[in-house]
C-alpha cells in the first residue's frame, strides 16, 4: 500500500501543474503585430501559463495597472512608465524590445515626405502642405511620440482643416486615414499586419527618433497584495530570455522583420 | 344561517365624472328580495347608479349603507356588463377564474366551471378561446363566471341590449333560474317587455334622480308621474 | 462591395465547418446575452406591468425616467460597472471584473430599463380592457400582476425579444468589463470590433453576418414556440 501510495505521490509531482493565469494589459499596437499570438501557446507550454492579453490603449493600460485590475503591463510610453513607477504602482520597468514607428500616407504623396531629411523635416511638410494627417488623439504611446515630434518641429498650430484626431486605437486611425487619403503615424508591426491598406503607402522610416521601446512593468504587490506577483516575475524572466528573445528577432510578417530585441540581463 | 347583504339604502347619493355631476341627489332602498328593473332613457345616470352600488364609480357624496360592511357586501355582489369583458382565455377558464382567485385548485374549479358553463348553455365550446364566442354565447359566459360564485346579488347593465332573440330568451330564462334560487336581481334595461316579463319592481330615473319607483305590476299598469307616463309612451324625454 | 461578397461567402464557409473560434465565441455570446435577459425579464417584466396597475404620486415622473434610461449608451454603463467592479472599487473584492459575469451585470443594467418600458406599454391596453372586471371580482393587487402577466405573455415576449435584440449586439459595454480576451470573454461582437480595428473586414463581416443570422433565428423560434403569428387574435 505504502508503494503504491508513494508511486501515486511521485506521479502527481511530475503531472504538468493546472494552468496558472495572471493578466496583462498589453496596447493596441502591441497586439495589431500579431506577436502575441505566436509568444503565447509557447508561454502556455513552458511555464504552464496562461496569459490573459486585455487589448487597450497606453492610457487604459496604465490605468488597469494602477488600479491593480491586471498583474502586469507591456507598454511603449517611457513617460508614462515612468510616472507609473514615481506613483508607487509597479515595481520596475524591463526594456524587451523595440520596433520603430513609420509614417503611412497616401500613395501618391501629396506632401512629398518621401525625401524628408529627418522625421521633423517630414512632419513639417505635411503641415506645410496642410495635407491631411490623422493622429491616434488617444494619449497612447504612439499619439505621445507624435506629439512630440510636432514639438521637436515646432509646430504648434495643427488646426482641424488638416489635421484630425481619430481618439482611437492603431487599427481604426489606420482605418480612418485609408478612408480619407491622410497621413498617419503607425508603429511599423500594426502597418504589416494591417488588412486595409488599399491606396496608402510606407513613405518614411529610419530616423531614429522614431524608435519605439516596449517595456515590461509588474503592478506593484505592496499597494495590491492580490497581484501575481510570482507570476509577472516568471514570464518576465521568460521574456527576457535568449529562447524569447530570439522568436521576436525572428519574428516578421511577409519576410520584413518587425521588432528589435533589446532585453538585458 | 348567513347574513344578508340587504337591504340596501342609499341617500343623497351622487357621482361626478370630470368634474360634472352626472348623477344624483339619489334615495333608494333595495330590499331583501326581489327583482328590481332600473329603467330610464339614456343618459339617465342608469349605467352610473349600477356602477355605484358595485364600487366601480366613486360616490362624491352621500351616503350608501348596506346590512354588513361595504366590502363583504360587494364581494357577495357579481355584475354583469353591457359588453362582457372575455379574458384571453379559453372558455372553461375564463368561468373558473373566479374561483382560482379564491384559492380553488385548478381542478376543483375547472370541474364547477364546466358544470356552470352547462347550465348556462355554452358546455360546448370549453376549450375554445373565449373570443371565438359569439355576441350570445359570450353573455352566457359572464353569467356562469357570475353565478359561479353563488353571488347573493346579480347587477346587470342591459345585458341583453345587443342579443338576437332566442340569446335573450335563453339569458332571461338564466336570470330566472337564479331568481328561483334566491338571488337577488337588479338590472338595467331598455326593454319594456323585458321589464315587465322579469321584474318585481321598478326605479324610473331620468336626469340623475330617482322619479319614481314602485311595484312592477302597478308601474306599468297606471305610472304616477309624467316623465314616467310620457316614456312608457315612447316619448322622447329631455 | 468585394468585402461584402467576401464576407458573405467567409460567414458560410465558416458556419458550415463548425469553425471552432465562431462555435466558441458564438456559444459564448448566447450564454452571456440569454443570462441577462432571462434575469433582465424576471426584473422588468413584473415591474413594467407593477407601473401599468399602480397609480401613485410619482408614477408619471417613474415612467418618464424609466424611458429615459432605455437611452443609456451602453459604453457609459460600461465604464460605471468597472469602477464598481475593479480590484480598486467597492466590489472589487468579488474578483468580477474581466469575467462573462460582469459582462451578464453590465447588459442586465442596460436592458432591464428597456424590458421594463415596453411590458408597462403593453401592459396599458390589457389593463384598461380587464380594469373593471377584476375590480369587480375583487382580485388583490397581486392577483391582478399575476393575471395581466399571464394573460399578457404573448406580448411581454416582444419586451424580451427587444432585450434580446439589444444585447447581443451590444460592444461598448461588454468591451470595458470583460477585456474581450480570447478564450475567456470574447463574444461575436467584440471579435468583430478587433478584427474591424485590425483592418480585417472580411473576416468581421463574416462574423457580423453570423450574428444577424443568430438574431433572426432566435426571433424566429421565440415566435414560432409561442404562436404568436397563428391566426389568434392575441
Amino acid at each position: 500500500m505504502k508503494r503504491l501510495f508513494g508511486a501515486l505521490v511521485g506521479m502527481m509531482m511530475t503531472l504538468p501543474a493546472m494552468a496558472d493565469e495572471m493578466k496583462l494589459a498589453v496596447t493596441t499596437s502591441f497586439h495589431n503585430s500579431g506577436l502575441s499570438d505566436i509568444l503565447l501557446p509557447v508561454i502556455k507550454d513552458d511555464l504552464g501559463l496562461d496569459v490573459h492579453l486585455i487589448i487597450v490603449g497606453t492610457g487604459q493600460a496604465i490605468r488597469l495597472g494602477e488600479a491593480g485590475d491586471v498583474d502586469a503591463i507591456l507598454v511603449h510610453s517611457r513617460g508614462a512608465e515612468e510616472a507609473f513607477l514615481a506613483g508607487g504602482f509597479g515595481t520596475h520597468r524591463r526594456e524587451i524590445m523595440y520596433n520603430d514607428f513609420v509614417v503611412i500616407g497616401p500613395a501618391n504623396d501629396p506632401a512629398a515626405i518621401a525625401d524628408a531629411a529627418d522625421a521633423g523635416a517630414a512632419l513639417k511638410a505635411i503641415a506645410d502642405a496642410g495635407a491631411l494627417f490623422a493622429s491616434r488623439g488617444d494619449d497612447s504611446g504612439t499619439h505621445k511620440k507624435e506629439l512630440s515630434l510636432w514639438a521637436t518641429a515646432g509646430i504648434q498650430d495643427r488646426d482641424v482643416s488638416w489635421y484630425r484626431e481619430a481618439g482611437a486605437g492603431m487599427g481604426a486611425t489606420l482605418n480612418a486615414a485609408a478612408g480619407m487619403g491622410a497621413y498617419v503615424l503607425a508603429d511599423r508591426a500594426s502597418w504589416l499586419n494591417f488588412g486595409n491598406k488599399d491606396g496608402m503607402a510606407l513613405l518614411f522610416a529610419g530616423d531614429p527618433v522614431l524608435f519605439n521601446q516596449y517595456a515590461f512593468l509588474p503592478v506593484s504587490s505592496a499597494l495590491h497584495p492580490h497581484v501575481k506577483i510570482d507570476l509577472s516575475t516568471r514570464l518576465e524572466a521568460w521574456l527576457v530570455s535568449d529562447k524569447a528573445q530570439d522568436m521576436i528577432g525572428a519574428y516578421a510578417i511577409n519576410g520584413e522583420v518587425l521588432f528589435t530585441p533589446n532585453a538585458v540581463d | 344561517m348567513v347574513t344578508s347583504i340587504l337591504p340596501m339604502t342609499l341617500s343623497g347619493a351622487k357621482a361626478r365624472v370630470q368634474g360634472k355631476q352626472i348623477l344624483g341627489p339619489v334615495d333608494l332602498t333595495l330590499g331583501v328580495s326581489g327583482v328590481t328593473m332600473l329603467i330610464g332613457p339614456n343618459g339617465a345616470g342608469k349605467t352610473t347608479l349600477l356602477r355605484l352600488i358595485h364600487g366601480l364609480q366613486r360616490q362624491s357624496a352621500g351616503a350608501q349603507d348596506w346590512a354588513v360592511p361595504v366590502e363583504d357586501a360587494r364581494a357577495a355582489q357579481a355584475f354583469i356588463f353591457q359588453h362582457p369583458t372575455l379574458m384571453r382565455r379559453s372558455v372553461l377558464d375564463n368561468i373558473a377564474y373566479p374561483l382560482r382567485l379564491r384559492g380553488v385548485s385548478r381542478k376543483q374549479a375547472r370541474a364547477q366551471a364546466d358544470h356552470w358553463a352547462g347550465r348556462c348553455g355554452v358546455g360546448d365550446h370549453l376549450d375554445q378561446p373565449a373570443s371565438s364566442l359569439s355576441g350570445g354565447e359570450r353573455q352566457k359566459l359572464a353569467l356562469a363566471r357570475a353565478l359561479i360564485r353563488a353571488p347573493e346579488m346579480l347587477i346587470l347593465d342591459e345585458p341583453t341590449a345587443h342579443l338576437d332573440g332566442r340569446s335573450t330568451r335563453e339569458v332571461e330564462a338564466i336570470l330566472l333560474d337564479a331568481v328561483a334560487r334566491d338571488t337577488r336581481l337588479l338590472m338595467a334595461t331598455h326593454d319594456m317587455g323585458q321589464a315587465r316579463r322579469l321584474g318585481t319592481e321598478v326605479v324610473f330615473l331620468h336626469n340623475g334622480t330617482v322619479v319614481e319607483t314602485g311595484p312592477a305590476s302597478e308601474f306599468f299598469k297606471a305610472p304616477q308621474t309624467k316623465e314616467a307616463n310620457a316614456f312608457l309612451n315612447g316619448d322622447i324625454l329631455e | 462591395m468585394g468585402d461584402l461578397w467576401q464576407g458573405l461567402a467567409q460567414a458560410f464557409w465558416l458556419v458550415v465547418t463548425f469553425d471552432a473560434t465562431l462555435v466558441e465565441i458564438t456559444a459564448r455570446s448566447l450564454r452571456v446575452t440569454l443570462s441577462a435577459v432571462f434575469i433582465a425579464t424576471l426584473i422588468g417584466v413584473p415591474f413594467g406591468v407593477w407601473l401599468a396597475l399602480n397609480r401613485f404620486r410619482l408614477r408619471r415622473l417613474t415612467i418618464a425616467v424609466l424611458n429615459a434610461l432605455m437611452g443609456l449608451p451602453p459604453v457609459v454603463v460600461g465604464l460605471i460597472v468597472y469602477i464598481l467592479l475593479s480590484r480598486s472599487g467597492p466590489f472589487g473584492v468579488l474578483n468580477l471584473l474581466f469575467t462573462p459575469t460582469a459582462m451578464v451585470i453590465a447588459q442586465v443594467i442596460i436592458i432591464t430599463p428597456l424590458i421594463a418600458s415596453i411590458a408597462h406599454q403593453a401592459s396599458r391596453e390589457l389593463w384598461a380592457e380587464y380594469h373593471d372586471l377584476l375590480i369587480s371580482l375583487g382580485a388583490t393587487r397581486r392577483q391582478r400582476l399575476v393575471t395581466l402577466i399571464w394573460d399578457g405573455r404573448r406580448s411581454l415576449l416582444t419586451a424580451t425579444l427587444a432585450g434580446f435584440g439589444r444585447a447581443i449586439g451590444e460592444v461598448g459595454a461588454i468591451m470595458i468589463v470583460g477585456g474581450n480576451i480570447d478564450h475567456l470573454t470574447r463574444v461575436l461582437t467584440t471579435a468583430i470590433s478587433l478584427e474591424t480595428s485590425k483592418g480585417n473586414f472580411a473576416i468581421a463581416l463574416a462574423l457580423g453576418f453570423v450574428l444577424i443570422g443568430l438574431s433572426i433565428a432566435v426571433n424566429l423560434l421565440a415566435h414560432m414556440l409561442s404562436g404568436t403569428e397563428r391566426g389568434r387574435r392575441w
